[in-house]
């Protein structure tokens, strides 16, 4: 038995890997969550926008890399984020004008949103691998890491490294200064509590002179914003490629609704339900039980409950648990 | 008449398209009769899918964005019934493997039953988590062993359980079966809910069943694939070395190789042509039913629909479960004709959302809507790319030659594909949302 280096496992293999995972997703979930606020829609372009964000990031982040110039230790990409978000918004404010704002003023049904949301995602899709090509993409530079296992383990003295990437540490910190401006947005600013109010009832926000327009405009330059910025902190922590992108809109749904459809909280507390369950079900677990349990107990096989491929079940699996016994969500969401 | 001439023209146009396909090289056109039946062949199968979506969506208002899982269930259903019987399989590892499928359902109903008549407290959670878990250490306790000793059977070849054996026509039936299984499993769950969460709910299911269908190797091999998966007609090379098909293929002009593969591929366009045409005509009289008429009135209005004693959620479960039948009978044939089973080739933007653009531009609620939009997408779906090069050598006609640039949009105008599908969707639901063919 050795519950230190059992610890250390934990955090190398599920906690580290797993704050890093569930911050991505939440910064994506909210993203959805407040296009249903405010549009009252699924997003299905959602991922897209984010590969597309992410997309343009990579592009100006090649540019400076050819000319030298980098952010030190961090990667240059984080440089090159406020372009990908200008870019990004640029394109979601151009279908909005282009695509969504016939359907809003026929006050078409939602499923019909949605569909058209389907044609935005075949084009966005198309755009990105018309600009960039569907293969895989790698743009992180800067240190590889905070802490490696070597390190770690000269220092301790311990068995287990513990390794945490430069990408992990910048995924989490980014993740709580995003969201931290986000909250102060939507609860102490004046467009901020437009929003709320217009995501809360529309007819009410109308009748004080809200501008529907305004706030709608508003909404998907923060949501192009939340896109970018977890497409590029996805793609420096993996890896870049447009056909992830649209399978990340699976796990990313699952947050929203999880945590409630058009509730910000509930979108980050699902993004870590999410994340952890899909982590911890398809780890194996054989190392942290040999060294937590005492060696009688040791288990033999690898004590995984699923393999990795199986990690979009996971998610579904929750969606379809939550769905079934509270279909409004943890934090009580809009829909039922 | 004047608007049956214009959809009768609409289909003749379609038909043009394959027959120069066949007949000429110009510009896009490849002038060859191979192509333009490979052409055929899918788009007959796209319009079966595309009756089964226009069933869910234009009859009942149900969104379905999992017809690529349905359509893998099909292909599953070709494996597991056409391929010969494995005996050492069976002997080995089988019989362990469906008595662990079956305690794991068992495991499965009895959790719901307990939900359902247990009353609600700690005393159901402690239950029901025991069942669950004993259920899993059980299932798994089976299963892992018995699907070793199945895949460790001639991996190179086999490693999986094999079929049954069974003429593969009976696939098609069977792969409806399965689909139907797998919709009502779903339905039963997000259906009743808002909209949007049963296109949730069957995006993962269809990602789901991709993933089982990519790693369970004692199922259908996984990656490895299954090839060559018997064939309801002739082989080519066999009737290559067959005289009297040699002769007749000299009758008719044409040398025996290319006599031999449109014979084949023509033999596949007339069986599809009487499934879809049985398919179509069933859908045409559940439409004009009483039932029909219900489901119309139920998607119209759901609420006067309920106020009249309809069963709302019960009627949508019935036809989400026909709908994706007809996906996996589809999926079937399609697997048929390839003679082989890929998992790894299963796109959800082709085999789901290309669908949902052939509905929506045929024609929601019309299911000769739906077979023109299946047929005149896939003929672009395919001849996209060659027009998106043609049209990129037009606009680089005047660059210098060996440009960065010109080599990038000679090289990208392959993508050109999903962009094109999106702008047609979007311009379709723009102008004109009721489609080509639009309901009566």
């Amino acid at each position: 038995m050795d519950l230190l280096n059992a610890l250390v496992a934990l955090t190398n293999f599920v906690l580290v890997p797993g704050l890093a995972y569930g911050s991505q997703l939440a910064l994506g979930a909210l993203g959805v969550t407040l296009i249903y606020g405010i549009l009252r829609f699924s997003n299905f372009a959602h991922g897209d926008t984010m590969a597309f964000g992410a997309m343009v990031t990579i592009l100006i982040t090649w540019a400076f890399q050819s000319m030298g110039l980098s952010a030190g230790v961090l990667p240059t990409a984080l440089l090159a984020l406020p372009f990908g978000i200008l870019g990004a918004i640029a394109l979601v404010l151009l279908t909005d004008r282009t695509v969504y704002r016939f359907y809003r003023e026929q006050k078409a049904k939602p499923v019909i949103f949605v569909m058209v949301s389907l044609g935005v995602m075949f084009m966005m899709n198309g755009i990105v691998r018309f600009i960039i090509g569907p293969g895989d993409q790698r743009f992180a530079d800067g240190e590889r890491f905070i802490i490696k296992a070597r390190t770690f383990k000269q220092m301790t003295g311990l068995n287990e490294g513990l390794a945490i990437k430069t990408t992990q540490g910048i995924t989490v910190i980014t993740a709580i200064i995003v969201v931290a401006v986000l909250f102060w947005f939507l609860n102490k600013t004046r467009t901020g509590k437009s929003m709320r109010a217009y995501s809360d009832n529309e007819d009410l926000a109308l009748l004080s002179g809200i501008n529907p327009e305004r706030v709608v405009m508003y909404t998907w330059m923060i949501v192009a914003a939340l896109a970018t910025i977890a497409g590029v902190l996805y793609g420096l922590d993996k890896s870049f490629k447009p056909f992830t992108y649209f399978q990340l809109l699976l796990p990313i749904f699952a947050s929203a609704i999880v945590g409630g459809l058009g509730n910000p909280i509930g979108a980050i507390a699902g993004g870590f339900i999410i994340a952890f369950s899909e982590v911890t079900i398809t780890y194996a677990w054989k190392k942290v039980l040999t060294y937590g349990l005492p060696d009688s107990l040791a288990p033999d096989g690898l004590v995984q409950l699923l393999s990795t491929d199986y990690k979009f079940a996971v998610s579904f699996a929750i969606l379809i648990v939550v769905l079934l016994f509270k279909p409004t969500g943890l934090f009580k969401g809009k829909a039922v | 008449m004047t608007e049956t001439m214009k959809h009768t023209l609409l289909f003749v146009f379609v038909g043009v398209m394959i027959l120069a396909e066949g007949a000429t090289d110009f510009l896009f056109f490849s002038g060859s009769w191979n192509s333009a039946l490979v052409i055929l062949n899918m788009g007959l199968i796209s319009a079966i899918m595309a009756i089964g979506v226009n069933i869910q969506w234009g009859f009942a208002g149900l969104f379905n964005v999992g017809i690529m899982g349905f359509t893998a269930l099909g292909g599953l259903a070709v494996v597991l019934v056409s391929t010969p019987v494995i005996p050492a399989a069976w002997s080995s590892g089988g019989v362990s493997i469906v008595m662990a499928l079956v305690m794991g359902a068992l495991t499965v109903v009895s959790a719901v039953m307990i939900t359902k008549f247990m009353p609600a407290g700690k005393l159901r959670m402690l239950v029901l988590s025991a069942v669950m878990i004993v259920g899993f250490i059980v299932y798994r306790a089976i299963f892992d062993p018995a699907v070793g000793s199945v895949e460790a059977i001639n991996p190179a070849l086999h490693g999986n359980i094999g079929g049954l054996g069974l003429p593969v026509l009976l696939a098609w039936p069977a792969g409806g079966l399965l689909a139907a299984g797998a919709a009502w499993l779903i339905g039963k769950t997000a259906l009743g809910l808002r909209s949007d969460y049963l296109a949730i709910a069957t995006l993962g299911i269809a990602e789901i069943i991709i993933a089982v269908l990519k790693n369970e190797d004692w199922l259908s091999r996984g990656v490895k694939n299954v090839v060559g998966l018997p064939r309801p007609l002739p082989y080519e090379v066999d009737l290559q070395s067959d005289p009297s098909f040699v002769e007749r293929a000299a009758s008719w002009g044409m040398d025996p190789v290319t006599a031999s593969t449109v014979y084949v591929k023509a033999g596949y366009a007339l069986m599809f042509t009487m499934v879809l045409l049985a398919l179509l005509w069933m859908a045409q009289m559940a439409l004009k039913s009483p039932w029909g008429r219900m489901m119309r009135a139920i998607r119209d209005n759901e609420t006067a629909a309920e106020a009249m004693g309809k069963d709302v959620t019960r009627r949508h479960l019935q036809i989400f479960v026909l709908g994706s039948a007809i996906c996996g009978i589809a999926g079937a044939m399609m697997t048929t004709l390839d003679s082989q089973m890929t998992p790894g080739t299963y796109n959800p933007l082709r085999f789901t959302f290309l669908i949902w653009v052939m509905v929506i531009v045929g024609g929601s609620g019309n299911n000769f809507g739906a077979v023109l939009g299946g047929m005149l997408i896939w003929f672009f779906w395919i001849k996209v790319e060659p027009m998106g090069i043609l049209l990129m050598e037009l606009v680089t006609a005047g660059m210098a030659e060996g440009s960065a640039l010109k080599a990038h949009l000679l090289e990208s105008a392959s993508h050109m594909r999903l962009f094109t599908m999106g702008l047609i969707l979007l311009l379709v639901l723009r102008f004109s949302p009721r489609g080509l063919i639009p309901e009566k």
